[in-house]
């Protein structure tokens, strides 16, 4: 019964991950480990919000990273200068992201291919330009501190804490995201990425189903954001830049587009390799370059698809 | 006036550096429907080659050749051993190929290179001309000067020679391209080596007015294939009128509203544009077979 239930409703990677997750730790040397684990878990949070729009919507978004912006600055901005509590800023962000991915959505997801990409490229920098440029707000370039995150007088704090926030944080989403798609919104979603004609023909109503997601995934991103400020405890607009949202981009390729438990897996690599490559000094991005390349070419579907498909022939 | 010149003058120069950048975008995607993200890194080889081999006491024009000739050859280099072997891989697949490769040219480059910032000398000197009370330098004529040749030289090339043709046949349709005769896959290596020149000539003219680095080619990247899609991707013409309308928009906005948020214009436009236009200023409308 509970196994058909977690079939039905596609639990099997979410156990996965959890049991990762509850096991890893006993193998961390150091807290510098915990430190890395949450940072997986937040981009693997975000990526997935990405995942939804890219794998299943089937839309490119070369700007995600702007709604990771708007969510780290609504956790720094609103305590600091609105007196809000950093929770309520989490929610904030992720209000505000909704309200902006809802406003520009709807006349961009008109657009195609690389004309999207374009246009939520612009959309992303223009995030990035704000930030940078409203220094009385957010600092600069060289950014602000962010207050600690307090809970029911609970202070989160320390890598072991947000190693286990994260990862609660990221499973709650992947759930989120499974039950989303296989919703009667996921089937219309996927009937848009195979032939948008065809769903139109069916009656979907393209048009709401693509904006619907582009919100969502805005909010998975902002919510992200908000964890990765508070968790660094300060933020500089680089966390809305281009190569950020290339990176979120990245980890949704490389893990395998419209797999769930593949975002994961890609925000685990892309977030891990650079931490090693740190090794390499000044061949970093050399390296990191060359990996990239390397799986784009030889693991064209993406790692875990790529998996799923050798171990059932 | 003296002032709108001035802005003008500006936004033209750089104006016609993004447009050999989308020129170069323009060039690959219509070959191969691939967006090379790495075409920046070609301005950055052309410009940084130039530098640390007229350092090591090669004579300028001696080094700016070997430098367009390097840009090519990691041109051919990226299309036989990145692009070639991805195959028929997802347009975002090979989205992201091209920046792996942009991540690791610009890796290359700061390891033989250096991390600083480097100039050339200019052409005619450095003294600036007086043209209607704006003060222009020589170096300003000379980008837009080449500019115009190289745009006429690949005018003439794609339009006058048979291998020109067989680039537009390849553009139009690739299949029926090679059903002629045509080594599809040659054209698409040709395509990748004149935008690698394209790119590395417009470093090498460019450099003494903006300086260059290891890491120019991010925002030229970004510039060049906002000014394409703002043309109309798959257009030349497009190209060349997206970048300079590009380079003069941040130079009236910066001169006119607020330096710092001259690319915030830039882009705002591009997305009215858009909006308004949804294949460009000169693109045609892609008609979806079903």
């Amino acid at each position: 019964m509970i196994v058909r239930l977690a079939m039905r409703y596609r639990l099997a990677p979410v156990a996965l991950v959890a049991a990762i997750v509850i096991l890893l730790p006993l193998l961390f040397p150091s807290a510098y480990y915990y430190r890395v684990g949450a940072l997986v878990f937040i981009f693997a949070f975000a990526a997935v919000g990405l995942n939804l729009l890219m794998g299943f919507a089937g839309q490119v978004s070369l700007g995600h990273a702007g709604f990771l912006g708007v969510g780290a600055y609504a956790v720094a901005i609103g305590p600091a200068y609105l007196g809000i509590p950093s929770w309520f800023g989490i929610v904030a962000g992720a209000v505000l992201s909704a309200l902006i991915a809802f406003v520009v959505g709807r006349p961009i997801l008109r657009l195609k291919g690389h004309y999207l990409a374009v246009a939520t490229l612009g959309f992303g920098v223009l995030i990035a330009i704000v930030l940078s440029n409203e220094a009385g707000w957010t600092g600069g370039p060289d950014g602000m501190s962010v207050s600690r995150l307090v809970l029911f007088g609970w202070r989160v704090s320390g890598a072991d804490t947000w190693y286990w926030v994260a990862a609660v944080t990221l499973l709650t989403g992947m759930v989120l995201a499974y039950n989303l798609i296989g919703s009667p919104t996921g089937r219309a979603l996927r009937a848009i990425h195979d032939s948008e004609v065809a769903a139109r023909v069916l009656g979907v109503e393209i048009a709401r189903k693509k904006l619907t997601i582009f919100v969502i995934s805005a909010v998975y991103a902002s919510v992200a954001g908000s964890y990765l400020a508070l968790f660094n405890g300060h933020i500089t607009p680089d966390v809305a830049g281009f190569l950020r949202s290339v990176e979120l981009v990245a980890m949704v390729v490389l893990g395998g587009m419209g797999s769930i438990a593949g975002s994961v897996v890609g925000a685990a690599v892309l977030v891990v390799l650079p931490q090693t490559f740190t090794a390499l000094h000044d061949y970093e991005h050399l390296a990191l370059g060359l990996v990239i390349m390397a799986f784009m070419i030889f693991l064209r579907q993406g790692i875990v698809p790529a998996m799923v498909q050798w171990r059932t022939t | 006036m003296a002032e709108f010149l001035q802005f003008f003058f500006s936004g033209l120069t750089v104006g016609a550096v993004y447009a050999l950048v989308a020129l170069g975008f323009t060039l690959i995607y219509n070959a191969s429907e691939v967006i090379n993200f790495a075409q920046g890194e070609f301005v950055m080889l052309g410009g940084m080659g130039t530098v640390f081999l007229a350092l090591a006491g090669v004579p300028l024009p001696l080094a700016a050749l070997v430098a367009v000739i390097i840009a090519v050859a990691v041109g051919v280099a990226l299309h036989r051993l990145a692009i070639e072997p991805a195959g028929d891989a997802g347009v975002v697949n090979l989205i992201i190929i091209t920046i792996g490769a942009s991540i690791f040219l610009r890796g290359v480059a700061q390891v033989v290179f250096d991390k600083r910032f480097h100039s050339l000398p200019h052409l005619f000197g450095a003294e600036p001309l007086r043209i209607g009370g704006a003060a222009i330098l020589p170096q300003s004529l000379v980008v837009l000067a080449g500019a115009a040749i190289i745009v006429f030289l690949l005018w003439l090339f794609i339009d006058r020679t048979l291998v020109g043709k067989a680039v537009i046949a390849t553009a139009a349709n690739r299949l029926a391209a090679r059903l002629v005769g045509i080594n599809t896959s040659r054209v698409v290596g040709l395509s990748f080596a004149v935008s690698a020149a394209i790119g590395a000539l417009a470093g090498i003219l460019i450099t003494p007015l903006t300086l260059t680095s290891y890491d120019v080619g991010t925002l030229l990247a970004l510039k060049g294939f906002a000014a394409a899609m703002l043309g109309g991707i798959g257009s030349p013409m497009g190209a060349v009128l997206g970048g300079l309308l590009l380079g003069m928009l941040e130079a009236f906005s910066a001169g006119y509203l607020s330096s710092s948020y001259k690319e915030a214009v830039a882009f705002l436009v591009i997305l009215g544009v858009l909006l308004a236009m949804p294949n460009g200023l000169l693109g045609r409308a892609k008609v979806e077979r079903v």
